[in-house]
């Protein structure tokens, strides 16, 4: 068994990187993923890699465009502000097919807004995360050892798919300390011939671009893209059933929520309630097939979150009507507490003591 | 006898550029250094926002299109991404000077070793003829119908002086191509930069006086003159900053 | 036995270090482990605190609300925290800088100079790890021995020269 170490999230995530091959890592500060850089800044010149401070975060995706379209692999990390900005810079990665990861470790918003954990950029990252008819590839890691775990997959899946792949995490999941271990990894990049590392007189050049002033073209460039998401659909979706199989009232978190509404499931067990828990490990693409056949089996249905509801909303559609679907949760960096969830456990649960 | 041939530095797509426009003098200015520095094959070039947007589909070589002002940071992970490439950029002054000063200042104060092409024609030809960072003051655009009136719009930029301030800049030069001494000069000073550039020298800047008839509304021959008697008197041609000899580093 | 502890006090006080250390007993012993800080402005002299938890099984949430151990080193955390203890907790408190006033019987209380031990003793800046003796007693949360090698591990190559005063301290708490 590898070694087991004691490693804050953002620092996790960082060395797991490394591990999977990427060595090309640009950034700007901003709380609470500021460690991520930190790290990077310290390892990355001893083994031959990129550390940069970009000036902005705008900078810092565009350098994560550069080094992607040269084959790569590239990595940036921000909290919420911050990937505002990058916003563009993904927009156009999308559009150019390339593979990166980013990072978001959430925080309050909007604004300024706060820097205790969120999960209030949900709507942003699975659904408009730039300009554009685009999808990424989304992890919404609850452990340490799960950001460890998806980075790795998150590398592969979007050189697979030439996306980027965005980990949202938050702020108490980016400090928090856990025992990880890095699996012996060797990690295989994707053949990239589309990359522009010269021509070297051999083949023609090669372009990365997003530009289509031909209505018909760029119509069949995205409807090729989305015929991709539909694969991406079938095969990639990712998510954790706790109790769920004999439960009468199920509960959908994701991320650091996940793990308050897994203790507020037990407790709830405890008290008689059969509750579960369906947690999303991929957001996009969201595990519609687990929560319509869960809506299919029970009354309610309650989403907790780190936002004002914003995965609610899919919880919504994909219930479609089948089952009533609640909302609770804090927004502005407040963590819901298992008690909290227990009593919403308890009013929907109906009937049970 | 010497005869004229085009560049293998280009590709054989026709350019889109309005009759009289400079730009087209520039590219093959660019390719033709590229082939005769024997760089061709390693050379990734960044393609702007602006006129120059498709400059992809014209330049022989591997070509990256930015997002609008991002290209120096997009040509900063090409080159930190595979050092042995010659990654080059080609922007416009609303590109540079305006939407990606950031970029391009950060660049050259990092002392990024690669080479910016930088076309100052003082308006935003791509959108059709708004004011530029580099417009001068008076000048009519369709965003200073009045003139550019410093009290409202500011002052131009002059680039080449500010970034040769920077410690990171190895060579910043500014040219132009309004006659065939000018362009025999100005072929001159973007091959210097490239060579710097393999030399891993630091930041190299080439600024281009450039004509803009279109959008300047001018006969292409008039709008040359008009670069002559408006845009040089304000944007001294010249060499900036010259630390080839030593690099910055 | 599993751990949910919560260490407050002020920042630059070691509460987060203290924290660490408790973290790694988990670790040693193969458990499960989470040690979640608070973060943000108050890095320097403003309160700070952390939450551990070390169980056998996967630690659900990682935040301490109603501590079984509630380990507090300024008045600002006492007045927070004192009211949150689970009953039948343990409150380890630095009587050199907070006077218990608390009239829950339900709860535990050690009251220990901490601050006053460690100056007294050429020990400053390790009243954090007099605490943590003091606690070790009260609760029994671990071994002295696990206790000792994770300490061990919390303080780098470097700073081995630290290790005997901090393995000082930690038996000055334990002892008092």
């Amino acid at each position: 068994m590898a070694e087991k170490y004691l490693m804050k999230g953002n620092e996790a995530i960082a060395e797991a990187a490394i591990r999977n091959g990427c060595i090309h890592f640009f950034g700007y500060p901003i709380t609470p993923q500021t460690e991520v850089s930190a790290y990077m800044s310290k390892v990355l010149p001893k083994i031959g890699g990129t550390f940069l401070q970009a000036e902005s975060e705008i900078a810092a995706i565009n350098m994560v465009l550069g080094a992607a379209s040269c084959g790569v692999r590239a990595m940036t990390s921000s909290s919420s502000p911050g990937i505002s900005l990058k916003s563009e810079g993904v927009s156009y990665i999308a559009g150019s097919d390339l593979p990166c990861v980013i990072l978001n470790v959430m925080r309050g918003g909007p604004g300024l807004g706060g820097i205790q954990p969120s999960q209030a950029d949900y709507w942003q990252a699975t659904k408009a995360l730039g300009h554009g008819d685009f999808q990424l590839l989304v992890f919404a890691p609850a452990t340490v050892q799960e950001i460890v775990n998806l980075i790795g997959t998150a590398f592969d899946l979007a050189e697979k798919y030439r996306m980027p792949a965005l980990i949202l995490a938050d702020g108490m999941l980016g400090q928090m300390m856990e025992p990880v271990e890095f699996p012996e990894i060797t990690p295989k990049p994707a053949e990239k011939p589309y990359a522009t590392t010269g021509t070297q007189g051999k083949r023609k050049p090669n372009i990365i671009n997003s530009l289509y002033l031909q209505p018909d073209e760029l119509e069949r460039t995205v409807r090729e893209r989305f015929a991709r998401y539909d694969i991406i659909k079938q095969n990639e979706v990712r998510c954790e059933e706790y109790l769920t199989d004999d439960a009468e009232i199920i509960l959908v978190a994701y991320g650091a929520t996940a793990r308050v509404v897994r203790s507020a499931v037990e407790d709830a067990r405890a008290c008689g309630i059969k509750a579960g828990l369906i947690r999303p490990i991929t957001l996009w693409p969201f595990p519609e097939e687990a929560i319509r056949n869960a809506a299919a089996r029970v009354d309610h249905m309650i989403t907790v979150e780190m936002s004002m509801g914003q995965m609610v909303d899919d919880v919504r559609l994909y219930a479609n009507g089948q089952c009533d679907v609640h909302f609770f949760g804090h927004t502005g960096g407040i963590v819901p507490t298992p008690a909290e969830v227990l009593d919403q456990i308890k009013k929907y649960a109906g009937g049970a003591e | 006898m010497a005869s004229f041939h085009k560049t293998n530095g280009l590709t054989d797509a026709v350019f889109h550029y309005c009759p009289g426009c400079t730009h087209g003098i520039v590219h093959r200015l660019v390719a033709e250094c590229l082939e005769e520095l024997g760089i061709l094959g390693k050379t990734v070039g960044i393609a702007p926002v602006g006129c120059a947007v498709m400059a992809y589909d014209y330049f022989n070589c591997d070509m990256i299109e930015a997002p609008h002002g991002r290209a120096p940071a997009v040509a900063t992970g090409a080159k930190r991404a595979n050092p042995d490439n010659i990654v080059f950029t080609y922007q416009g002054d609303g590109d540079l000077a305006a939407i990606g000063t950031a970029e391009t200042v950060h660049a050259a104060t990092r002392g990024e070793n690669i080479t910016i092409i930088f076309i100052n024609n003082a308006i935003y030809g791509m959108t059709g003829g708004q004011m530029a960072p580099t417009t001068l003051p008076g000048q009519v655009t369709q965003t200073t119908p009045y003139g550019r009136d410093v009290t409202r719009a500011g002052y131009p930029i002059r680039m080449c002086e500010m970034l040769s301030t920077l410690d990171g800049v190895a060579y910043a030069e500014r040219v132009t191509v309004t006659d065939v001494p000018n362009v025999r000069n100005a072929k001159k000073a973007i091959k210097k930069a490239f060579t710097a550039q393999i030399e891993k020298k630091g930041f190299s800047i080439v600024e281009v006086l450039s004509s803009c008839p279109t959008n300047w509304g001018l006969e292409p021959v008039e709008a040359l003159k008009w670069l002559k008697e408006n845009m040089i008197p304000y944007y001294p041609l010249g060499c900036y900053k010259d630390a080839t000899e030593k690099g910055v580093f | 036995m599993s751990v949910h502890m919560l260490i407050a006090g002020f920042g630059g006080q070691g509460v987060l270090f203290a924290g660490k250390i408790v973290a790694y007993t988990g670790m040693i012993e193969e458990k499960q482990v989470s040690w979640l800080p608070s973060y943000g402005p108050e890095m320097r002299g403003g309160t700070a605190n952390c939450s551990v938890c070390i169980d056998d099984k996967p630690i659900g949430c990682p935040i301490v609300l109603n501590p079984k151990t509630l380990i507090v080193m300024n008045r600002p955390s006492y007045d927070k925290f004192i009211n949150e203890v689970q009953p039948g907790g343990t409150v380890v408190l630095d009587s050199t800088l907070i006077e218990a006033d608390s009239t829950r019987d339900d709860i535990t209380v050690c009251a220990i100079p901490a601050t006053q031990m460690a100056n007294d003793n050429g020990l400053h800046g390790l009243a954090n790890i007099i605490m943590l003796g003091q606690t070790l007693k009260a609760t029994g949360f671990c071994s002295m021995d696990v206790l000792k090698e994770a300490m061990k591990r919390c303080i780098p190559a470097r700073k081995q020269h630290l290790l005997e005063p901090n393995l000082r301290a930690l038996q000055m708490g334990y002892d008092y």
